[in-house]
């Protein structure tokens, strides 16, 4: 039995050859369980208040650029209004007693849960990114932040014994588009739970699901306005940061725009987290379990079409194992499913917008021009919407553009090392500072590396992995301040020293 | 036969729970409508119906070589079996219940299950099977050689039953199951490819755990790797422990996704089940009225 095509395949290239003999059929996600209105509001003092600017942005799907909905565009009034909502409600949520507060912010997690089909739906739809993602990554994480925060709530004195923790006021969150509901919750969770009051700016390109998480407030009778959401473009987040009604301000997204907001708060009595751009190293040894090793670069580069500050976007591999670790990643970015995001068998979804695709456009030319070498699978692309394939440069130096500024897109850049020393060494030299991964079999070398590791995160033999527990932050140009854990609840409290008895 | 030196049989670290992660992450493959159909009726001609019982008698496994030429009376154009599975002293009636049906014979051997016999006795196993005229040998290797660090004697008996068995295809089962790690179980690959194994078969279906997904990927790989080194095809089975058509097709996806389309065959993919294959027509039968039928709807053999 079998002979002959045992010769015959003794006979053919050694190559594997992926997905002409059983194909998967479309699994698409449905999106009859819910609907988009045509128009949305800001989300001021518990109500849907129209915009004293009168002017309303569009939202689109990057997968298809058909408008989605539109959405107010708040001016400095909208955010007047939304600052005065905000620093009357934190007259009474901050008296709440704080097991209080933690029954609303586990509230908004169980419901989030329960509506969890719809807010991937509309995140996807929204974002581009795919539904795989959204239902197992986004909204599950998004909720696991709401129900690790509920328990800080009634707990602070023991997180900060003998300090006295209060609440800072008013705080200012202008948020990204990369993980917009996810992004929301990070901010909003240790936010609430401390007993602070919110104005949250969503991205312009990205605002739904933060939309909809005010229905969740309403449906939770979280007091008005507690939380109040004013959406807009990049003139109501400076119109929001250089309010002075905040207490805080907290910012994710690019480096750019974090110094230009920590410059607007200079000099004033505003306290300030900026968690911004990175360019993370994976540093692949030889010893490494490399198909493994493999599977994390992947999820590192092109989770979310590398739209990820954390993601790693440099891979530094044992110049030993080279060859055969590029060849596993080319074989396997072969099987990388990239396609309609409501697609359930959507490994990548679309790039988020026409702006970003020109920015990943331009500097994977650059890395061409500079002389690396490129690869990309074949992949058929659709023809409307915003799409990038998987790349993939080996060849590249320390100096190549590809190296050294922040593409935020689905583009690795491969180097190598020799010795442990020159590997750390390349992995610090860099502006940014947020993540880093490790991939040995040497618990010893872990330890030894990732205590010289310039990055506020350093995944061992992982990547991309988050949990509301852990603290996640950078060093250097990627920001400062913590989300998450203990750190993190630090960034929302004012502490007292010493008080006197009684 | 000489011993292989034991550098030979080093191989990579795996990290178990980024394999762990990975096989999950494929289980959540979304198969619908053709993909499922197309899925399910590879699933059938990979299946070797096994039984493997102290109660076997020629009346059963006549009645099994039955159902594998054709799974279900009502569509004849399903494909039959890959094979029936039985022990040796059974091999004689399953060829001739079998002849002309293109279904092959395998007979498990070497003192199967535990595999604690002298080796002697296990090659004399192996040739009474061949000899009543199985196509295909289940061996299982030595764990307690294996365990004890003698790779080289589990290596040399695995070469022995691979020359005892001639023309018959040689399935190596490793017993996942009682080696326990991710490390171990890779090794024990690396044995049996280098000497000669036809087929990586996860277990014999009487330790718990069988075959579970991350142990199927870790084999798909291993038979992976040795292809591209060596330019020589290895299949895999999976077996014992799966028993509905839903596992089925997540061990299918871990093989399209793994190893490729040239895997996707039964030359180089097998299902070693008892009870899967009543739960892949019930499926497939629903997928083409819309409706469950009762479970009596199928043959109970």
């Amino acid at each position: 039995m079998a002979k002959t095509d045992k010769s015959e395949n003794k006979a053919a290239a050694r190559e594997l050859a992926f997905g002409g003999v059983w194909q998967y059929a479309p699994s698409i996600e449905g999106t009859d369980h819910f609907t988009i209105q045509a128009r949305h509001e800001l989300f001021v003092g518990g109500e849907w208040v129209k915009p004293k600017t009168g002017e309303y942005l569009p939202t689109i799907n990057p997968a298809t650029e058909s408008v989605l909905s539109e959405v107010a565009m708040a001016g400095a009034k909208d955010v007047d209004r939304a600052v005065a909502a905000a620093q009357q409600a934190f007259v009474g949520w901050r008296r709440l007693p704080a097991e209080q507060r933690a029954r609303y912010v586990f509230r908004i997690a169980r419901i989030l849960l329960e509506r969890a089909r719809e807010f991937a739906c509309l995140e996807t739809l929204d974002n581009g990114k795919p539904i795989k993602e959204t239902r197992d990554v986004d909204v599950p994480l998004a909720a696991q932040h709401f129900f690790h925060h509920a328990g800080w709530a009634d707990k602070l004195d023991l997180l900060f014994p003998g300090q006295h923790p209060e609440p800072l006021g008013v705080i200012g969150q202008v948020i990204p588009w990369n993980f917009p509901l996810l992004m929301a919750a990070w901010k909003l969770a240790p936010a609430l739970a401390a007993g602070n009051t919110v104005v949250l700016k969503p991205a312009e390109s990205s605002p739904l699901t933060a939309l909809r998480l005010a229905e969740v407030f309403q449906q939770a009778e979280l007091p008005p306005g507690v939380v109040n959401i004013v959406t807009g473009d990049g003139r109501t987040g400076a119109a929001l940061v250089r309010h002075p009604g905040l207490a805080k301000v907290a910012f994710t997204g690019s480096t750019e725009v974090g110094k230009e907001i920590q410059r607007a708060v200079a000099g004033r009595s505003v306290e300030l987290t900026l968690e911004l751009g990175g360019k993370a190293a994976h540093l692949v040894f030889e010893d490494a379990a490399l198909d493994q090793a493999v599977e994390g670069v992947v999820r590192g580069i092109f989770f979310n079409q590398g739209h990820v500050c954390c993601a790693g976007s440099r891979l530094i591999v044992q110049e030993s194992v080279h060859d055969l670790f590029v060849d596993k990643l080319r074989r396997r970015m072969q099987r990388i499913r990239v396609g309609d995001p409501m697609d359930k068998n959507t490994d990548m979804g679309a790039i988020h917008s026409a702006a970003q695709l020109a920015r990943i456009v331009e500097l994977v030319q650059s890395g061409v021009d500079e002389g690396a070498e490129l690869f990309q699978p074949r992949c058929e692309l659709p023809a409307k919407g915003f799409w990038f394939a998987p790349t993939m440069f080996t060849g590249v130096g320390q100096t190549h553009r590809i190296c050294r500024e922040e593409i935020f897109g689905p583009v690795l850049s491969v180097s190598t090392f020799r010795t442990p020393e020159e590997a750390v060494e390349k992995a610090n030299n860099t502006s940014y500072g947020l993540s880093a991964g490790i991939w040995t079999d040497k618990g010893a070398r872990i330890l030894w590396l990732a205590s010289r590791m310039k990055a506020g995160v350093v995944w061992n033999n992982t990547f991309n992995r988050f949990d509301a527990a852990s603290p996640f932050g950078g060093f250097k140009e990627s920001g400062f301040g913590r989300e998450g854990g203990r750190q993190g609840m630090r960034a929302y409290v004012r502490l007292k020293g010493a008080l006197s008895p009684g | 036969m000489s011993s292989s030196s034991p550098v030979e049989f080093r191989v990579p670290p795996v990290d178990a729970v980024a394999l762990e992660t990975r096989a999950a992450d494929l289980g959540t493959r979304s198969l619908k409508k053709q993909a499922k159909v197309q899925g399910l009726e590879l699933a059938i001609a990979m299946m070797d119906l096994t039984t493997l019982e102290g109660m076997d008698s020629p009346g059963k496994v006549r009645q099994l070589c039955a159902k594998a030429r054709r799974p279900f009376a009502a569509r004849p154009e399903l494909p039959s079996c890959a094979a029936v599975c039985v022990y040796p002293d059974l091999v004689e009636v399953a060829v001739q219940a079998l002849r002309g049906s293109g279904v092959q014979v395998a007979s498990v051997a070497t003192g199967f299950p535990a595999g604690r016999t002298d080796r002697a006795t296990k090659l004399r196993e192996v040739q009474l099977a061949v000899g009543d005229g199985a196509t295909e040998i289940d061996m299982v290797i030595d764990r307690g050689a294996f365990l004890a660090g003698r790779y080289g004697q589990v290596y040399d008996e695995i070469c022995a039953v691979k020359q005892a068995c001639g023309e018959a295809h040689l399935k190596v089962i490793l017993e996942t199951g009682e080696l326990k790690t991710y490390d171990n179980i890779r090794r024990a690959c690396r044995i049996a490819l280098l000497a000669g194994a036809d087929f990586l078969k996860t277990s014999t279906g009487k330790v718990t755990p069988a075959s579970t997904p991350p142990v199927v990927l870790l084999l798909l790989e291993a038979a992976r790797d040795h292809f591209l080194e060596t330019g020589r095809m290895v299949g895999v089975k999976a077996a014992g422990g799966i028993r509905t058509a839903k596992d089925a097709l997540k061990y299918l996806v871990l093989v399209a996704e793994t190893c490729g389309d040239a895997w996707l065959s039964p030359h180089w993919f097998r299902f070693g089940a008892s009870s899967l294959l009543n739960d892949v027509l019930m499926q497939l039968e629903k997928e083409r009225t819309g409706r469950y039928q009762r479970p009596s709807d199928f043959s109970a053999d």
